[in-house]
């Protein structure tokens, strides 16, 4: 096994030397023609014959215990195989490898908690015997109002310790100028277009679970953990993936469930969320108040930052939404403060959800910058040039690479921004208000371990294992270019077998770190497979040529296939974050630009262009890169008009989980979007010097649109979403 | 019960409750329409009856005596793929897939439906309206795609449309 640690720098000599031309190119999807026909089957699909469905029964109150459970209406039905509840092994809620939440509780932390299962012959009967369960209740009041509760600065929650560098206090009233500012941001449901969803069945004493998740390997000690059973007796897959967004990172109750439910009637079980069960189950981001105070002189340079923030969670979860993630290494600045305090509520768990800080936290930073540069009377382009740090203002800390002045510069040339209008409210096309808008892009770029093996076939082809999952990411696709481009075959002869837990374990897919380690450990065994053929070709590895399934060293020129010689190459690659991992500050870059039409009567506001210029490292394949960039500055859009999932404070409901009140963008609400890439290769990031990708596109995309708005009609909306009713009463004169 | 699906007779004895997608899904194994919402709110479930598109999850199974029903099944296979599927494959219309069959379905019907000279909301001449990228993020707006992919969802449908 070639094992990696990125002790300094590293770029496999076999990538630089490399003739395929594969890697990086905007090549179709590996799966496309499988998933375009129907044929790629998600967790609930191609069930055995004999499976039996399941159905979940959510609490009816906010806070409070069971006290009793009648199932006997539900037992009479015709087809109805058991009713479970009352067994120790039932989470309370979602676990993941960090945190397991309360096992075999009768307590509610929350509306729409699983209490007990409905197992049946058919999803018909599952449903309404459901519905038959009598629960009983001693109901007690919760703290549903989020903005009602005490607030606790001293937590232990979450991976980001607060941050005090220098005097802030003195900083800010010895600074020239001060823009003190708070925004608030409101619950995000990842809402996957696949309702989380797991099959599962025993054989023997071993556990097989075909659920939609995001980083099975993960989840295989989850299941194990909550059900009192050693790992090796599990197994889990997930070949397709009906997205993630972060909301399937963890294990859900429901797959919980679903492995009783199969040892209780000795049959395959499987189960799907209703939607709005989804909305209950599965975490969700937390609201957030954020204050953002920037301390500087006249002509704009930072001296005092600070990005304070409230984020929520239960009593029974342990993560905090990491706020100012993306504001920590973004501008210059001695004096330094972010912390993020916690609240305590009686609602679902909160989560990461896609681009877990950056994706709220860019709102506060960089609508306050715009600000500050209208106050300042800069561009804004200008007020973050200035404020561009040469070393991590907040660790010290050299950056691996840092693109962002040229994506700026990019992208203004790109978008027109020459054409802005300075002064907001000043242009106009008919009914309509015309702006213009910008923000930076920045998400932190993390390095995780991972394995992949590779095995180049007596036949010439190449097969690629690895326990990633492909959640829409492009996995499938880039390990194959890997692959090829590394022992020179084309994508048709190699075969990416990724989603089960019998395969090497990677990361996962969740904090953009999937793509670049998965693919930086299957580049790592092609290097030892390389060093094995330099071997039988009797020649150097660095003196090898690889193409089209050829070998050439010097004048000679061998099938890949005759060098195999009925003996096939199998290696492993391992990497692993190092010392190079801590001495740099690692993120990827953007520039993201927007222009908005609001109408002046109506207040309503289309995005009409939205461009964005982006540096993410290597590009693994610049059509599926573009794709999550893209979706990713929807995203973004959504946040900022209308993603906003509502709870009553009455009872810790949500007004509207589902698609018909939750607004996520529709393809009407999108215009055509423009991505393009500035590419170095980082080395210091992992082998193939790629960044994280599927996140970055929502960081400050949403910005740029309310910086807009506000370019459009001198408005400026600190509440997201920006919805009409808020921008209405402020709207200039018609 | 008697259906023709994708140009097969079907004969079936449905729960009176199931809809039409768990009709496809649990008991004819046609998992290729997805189920996102049961609700009428997504458009995973699109199929085409008797040439329209509809949302199988609205409509009950027990209601399609001897109906035509066309599923993303019946458009193409991997190997022999429907002009729209090659084309959300080109253009990259897709991430997850999850939407992705009710999408080229929906895009089917939606292509028929101009065609016929149906106007949209955004049409503005009503008698013959003509499939602009507007018209065609109006017409697809049933059908959502939480990865986002809509541009390259509207590239790919110009492009078939366009041929
Ligand atoms: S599943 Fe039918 S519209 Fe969502
Ligand atoms: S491709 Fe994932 S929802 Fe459309």
């Amino acid at each position: 096994m070639s094992d990696l640690a990125m002790d300094a720098p590293y770029r496999p000599a076999a990538l630089d030397r490399a003739e395929q031309g594969l890697l990086g190119k905007p090549i179709d999807r590996y799966e496309g023609p499988l998933k375009v026909s129907g044929a790629a089957p998600y967790a609930y699909e191609q069930a055995p014959e004999g499976t039996a469905y399941m159905a979940v029964v959510t609490a009816a109150i906010g806070r409070g215990r069971v006290t009793g459970i009648d199932a006997a209406a539900a037992e009479a039905i015709p087809g109805v195989l058991t009713v479970i509840h009352g067994d120790p092994r039932m989470p309370a809620g979602e676990g993941n490898s960090r945190a397991m939440p309360a096992m075999g509780s009768d307590e509610v932390f929350h509306y729409g908690q699983g209490i007990a299962l409905v197992v049946a012959e058919t999803q018909e009967v599952a449903r309404e015997a459901a519905r038959r369960v009598t629960v009983h209740y001693d109901e007690q009041p919760g703290r549903f109002d989020a903005t009602a509760v005490e607030v606790q600065q001293d937590h232990k929650l979450g991976f980001l310790p607060p941050v005090n560098r220098g005097d802030l206090e003195a900083a800010l009233a010895q600074a020239e100028v001060v823009l003190d500012r708070t925004y608030t941001t409101p619950i995000h449901f990842p809402a996957a277009l696949e309702p989380h969803a797991t099959l599962a069945w025993w054989e023997g004493d071993q556990l097989l679970v075909r659920t939609s998740n995001q980083v099975i390997g993960g989840a295989k000690g989850t299941i194990a953990t909550a059900l009192g059973i050693d790992k090796s007796r599990v197994r889990v897959q997930a070949p397709y993936v009906g997205g993630g967004f972060g909301g399937k990172t963890g294990v859900g109750q429901e797959a919980i469930f679903a492995a009783i439910a199969a040892e209780a009637v000795g049959r395959p079980v499987k189960v799907a969320l209703t939607r709005r069960q989804t909305a209950y189950m599965v975490h969700h981001r937390s609201p957030t108040t954020q204050r953002l105070r920037i301390g500087c002189d006249r002509e704009g340079r930072i001296s005092a930052i600070a990005h304070e923030s409230v984020a929520y969670q239960n009593d029974d979860s342990a993560f905090l939404e990491p706020v100012p993630f993306g504001t920590l290494p973004l501008y210059a600045g001695e004096a330094r403060r972010f912390r993020t305090d916690l609240a305590r509520i009686d609602l679902p768990a909160t989560g990461a959800v896609r681009a877990p800080g950056e994706a709220i936290g860019t709102f506060a930073v960089e609508c306050a910058m715009d600000e500050l540069a209208e106050q300042l009377g800069l561009d804004p382009i200008e007020l973050r040039r200035r404020n561009e740090p040469t070393r991590d203002p907040t660790t010290g800390k050299r950056f691996s690479t840092r693109r962002l002045l040229d994506c700026y510069d990019e992208g203004a040339r790109r978008f027109g921004w020459d054409k802005r209008e300075t002064t907001p409210g000043s242009r106009r096309e008919g009914e309509w208000l015309i702006g213009m808008g910008m923000a930076a892009a920045l998400r932190g770029n993390f390095t995780v371990q991972a394995e992949a093996e590779v095995i180049l076939g007596a036949d010439g082809r190449a097969t690629v294992k690895t326990d990633m999952t492909d959640i829409g990411t492009g996995t499938y696709t880039i390990l194959a270019q890997t692959a090829g481009e590394m022992l020179g075959l084309p994508i048709s002869a190699i075969d990416v077998v990724i989603g089960d837990t019998d395969l090497p374990p990677s990361a996962g897919s969740g904090g953009s770190f999937g793509a670049g380690s998965a693919c930086a450990a299957a580049a790592l065994a092609c290097e030892d497979i390389l060093t094995e053929l330099g071997l039988r070709m009797n020649a150097a590895t660095d003196d090898l040529r690889l193409k089209d399934g050829q070998v050439t060293a010097g004048a000679r020129t061998t099938p890949l296939a005759d060098l195999v010689r009925g003996s096939p190459i199998a290696a492993k690659g391992k990497t692993t974050p190092g010392k190079e991992s801590q001495a740099t500050s690692q993120a990827s870059h953007g520039a993201q630009f927007a222009e908005v039409a609001v109408n002046a009567v109506t207040g309503e506001v289309r995005v009409r262009r939205m461009l964005g210029v982006f540096d993410i490292g290597r590009v693994l394949n610049e059509k599926t890169a573009r794709n999550q960039i893209v979706g990713g500055m929807v995203w973004g859009l959504a946040y900022a008009l209308t993603e906003d999932a509502v709870v009553d404070p009455r009872n810790g409901r949500f007004v509207n989980p589902d698609f018909g009140e939750y607004h996520v963008a529709v393809n009407a609400d999108v215009p055509q979007i423009e991505a393009y890439f500035i590419e170095e290769i980082d080395d210091s990031a992992n082998p193939v010097g790629a960044k994280g990708v599927g996140e970055l596109g929502i960081a400050g995309s949403g910005a740029a649109v309310v910086n807009a708005i506000h370019n459009a009609t001198g408005v400026r909306i600190y509440d997201m979403p920006v919805t009409l009713d808020k921008l209405l009463s402020s709207l200039p004169p018609v | 019960m008697r259906f023709t699906i994708n140009g097969s007779k079907r004969e079936a004895d449905p729960d009176i409750r199931a809809s039409l997608l768990d009709l496809l899904r649990e008991e004819f194994r046609l998992t290729g329409t997805k189920k996102g919402c049961d609700h009428g709110q997504c458009g995973a479930c699109t199929v085409l009856v008797n040439g329209r598109r509809i949302n199988a999850c609205l409509t009950l199974a027990v209601m399609h005596q001897e109906d035509d029903i066309v599923t993303i099944e019946g458009l193409g296979s991997a190997d022999n793929l429907h002009p729209m599927q090659a084309a959300f494959v080109r253009h990259d219309g897709y991430q997850c897939g999850y939407c992705t069959p009710g999408q080229i379905c929906s895009a089917v019907g939606m292509l028929d439906e101009v065609a016929k000279g149906w106007p949209s909301h955004v049409s503005d001449d009503l008698s013959s309206p003509v499939l602009d990228e507007a018209e065609i993020s109006e017409r697809m707006s049933g059908n959502l795609c939480r990865c986002s992919a809509y541009p390259t969802i509207v590239d790919a449908i110009r492009e078939v449309h366009d041929a």
